[in-house]
């Protein structure tokens, strides 16, 4: 049976209101542990949040979210392309794919972390450093997804698009291409996160803007209270990405088989 | 009248995947004239679909050879119209553009492609679901959409696997109509799959009865020499109709039952495969 939307509302701010519950009681009165050693590693609700309210208020916040913002984009932007154009490319040409096969899984198994300084030397400390982060994980989920979408189209849909009278180019546009997109949807908040990801891990590991940044500003000063506003921001950024990849993705996957409803 | 399609001793075997092949029919001749309804009947898994998917050009014979209007067939029959027993709509189009797209690809205007789109989809019922996705249509209205998407093209052949398979009884009487309808005004060459014996005599010139598997041949071909133009309704109501019927169901009854290991059986049952 499906849950009411306000029933479902209410219980995921029950789940934070407990969390937060939780965190304000260990920080204040000494349950697990003193409560100044609990203030020094977890800091209290209160001022996280009135710490998140004064950023925002000077408006220190915005160019580094502005910053994130702008990687994240080009990364999945550049990223999409790439893993569009080669999964396309694979898919089509078998011998490439079986040529190329051992060393895409090589790249994919490489943890992204340990390229982050070289990218740094390449591209500098700005923001190109973080977006071709960004773009090491974003290329393969699409790659993937665009390789298996156009592989995995049904031998019938084929043939009858083929009986139809369309030719290479045709099939193309009208068979392949949206089989491909299709699964690209279906990834689109993987890899718009990964992008994200991207962004945040270039710039805690070396950079002069950006949430990662701020993150990583805080914890060098042992500003607990700053790392965890920084993460607060971080995920409300998050969600607002991930809400506007839903509100894009709606309209251009009605075709596909989803929940049924009925009034 | 000159031959539309003339399968010339084709045989079939399939490889397995194990390495092993698998004999599906024997070599087999098979003519249909250009404007003959020909009904191809058989027991499930004999290779019906597979003479289909030969004359469509889509798998080459394992032997022998397929002539379409007199030329030697290589690569996809550019004449034919392939109504494939499976869903092949492509789910990412609405019903209106799943038909108007093989009108496009041959290069209609986009406006007169959904033109024609529109009026196939009313003269198969379903003027008010052309802006419906496949998943949104029942087995039967997929199949009338598919159904629509051959026809518009007006291929010169045409090639249809058990088009009205999940229709009920009273829809597939309306389909058939239809189809007859839109062949007696332009006789086109019809290879026609179906499991219903009464559908298959009412509709055909020719029935062609296949054994079971595997290495299927021909067992019987039968002319229908009742008059047309057929009111299919009525049709089934002529004496003809029941000699007809006896005769090629004595026919097939035996090789349905082998299909399922059963001894054959004497006797006069009667029904559909
Ligand atoms: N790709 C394949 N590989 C191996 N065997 C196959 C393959 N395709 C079909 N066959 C076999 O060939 C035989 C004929 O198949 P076909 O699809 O032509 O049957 P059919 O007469 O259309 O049956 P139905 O009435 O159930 O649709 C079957 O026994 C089937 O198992
Ligand atoms: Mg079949």
């Amino acid at each position: 049976m499906p849950i009411s939307r306000g029933k479902l509302l209410g219980l995921q701010i029950l789940v934070a209101v407990g969390v937060f519950a939780f965190w304000h009681v260990v920080t204040n009165w000494s349950v697990v542990g003193d409560v100044k050693t609990m203030r020094f590693f977890f800091s209290t609700p209160y001022d996280v949040i009135v710490r998140v309210f004064s950023m925002f208020m000077e408006g220190s916040v915005y160019r580094h979210l502005w910053i994130t913002l702008v990687e994240t984009i080009l990364a999945f932007v550049i990223g999409a392309s790439l893993g569009i154009v080669i999964g396309f490319w694979f898919a089509r040409k078998p011998l490439v794919a079986a040529v190329f096969d051992p060393y895409v899984k090589m790249m994919n198994a490489l943890p992204r972390v340990v390229l982050a300084p070289i990218f740094a030397l390449w591209f500098g400390l700005g923001i190109w450093s973080k977006v071709w982060l960004g773009v090491t994980l974003v290329f393969f989920i699409v790659f993937f997804n665009v390789y298996q979408g156009v592989r995995e189209v049904p031998q019938v849909v084929l043939a009858n698009a083929r009986m139809l009278g369309m030719n290479e180019r045709q099939l193309l546009r009208h068979v392949y291409w949206p089989a491909a997109l299709a699964w690209v949807f279906s990834s689109l908040h993987t890899s718009v996160g990964f992008a994200v990801v991207g962004a945040v891990v270039g710039e805690y590991l070396g950079s002069a803007a950006g949430l990662g940044y701020l993150i990583h500003q805080a914890e060098g000063v042992f500003d607990v209270t700053g790392v965890f506003a920084g993460m607060v921001i971080l995920m409300g950024f998050v969600m607002l990405i991930d809400g506007i990849v839903t509100l894009v993705e709606k309209p251009l996957l009605v075709w596909k088989p989803g929940e049924t409803k009925t009034v | 009248m000159s031959t539309a399609v003339h399968l010339k001793g084709v045989s079939v075997a399939y490889a397995l995947a194990g390495g092993g092949k698998y004999e599906a029919v024997q070599p087999v001749d098979l003519s249909v004239r250009d404007g003959e309804f020909v009904a191809l009947l058989g027991p499930t898994g004999c290779g019906k679909s597979t003479l289909l998917n030969i004359a469509a050009g889509l798998m080459a014979p394992s032997s022998g050879t397929c002539d379409i209007f007199g030329e030697r067939l290589s690569g996809l029959n550019a004449k034919a119209g392939y109504l494939f027993q499976q869903d092949a709509l492509m789910p990412w189009k609405t019903a209106e553009d799943n038909v108007a797209i093989g009108l496009e690809v041959a290069g209609a205007s986009r406006r007169e492609a959904h033109e024609k789109a529109r009026a196939m989809l009313a003269k198969v019922g379903l003027s008010a679901f052309g802006d419906r996705y496949p998943h949104q249509l029942s087995g039967g209205q997929k199949k009338r959409v598919a159904l629509a998407q051959v026809l518009v093209r007006e291929p010169k052949i045409l090639l249809m696997d058990e088009p009205f398979g999940p229709l009920d009884a009273q829809t597939r009487l309306i389909m058939s109509e239809l189809l007859l309808d839109l062949w007696q005004q332009d006789r086109k060459a019809v290879m026609f799959v179906t499991h219903d014996l009464d559908e298959a005599i009412a509709l055909s010139d020719r029935v062609v009865v296949m054994s079971a598997g595997p290495a299927s041949r021909f067992i019987g071909e039968f002319t229908v020499h009742l008059p047309r133009p057929r009111d299919i309704a009525e049709v089934r109501a002529e004496p003809a109709f029941h000699r007809l019927h006896a005769e090629i169901w004595s026919c097939l009854r035996d090789e349905v039952r082998k299909t399922y290991g059963l001894p054959g059986k004497a006797g006069a049952e009667q029904g559909a495969v």
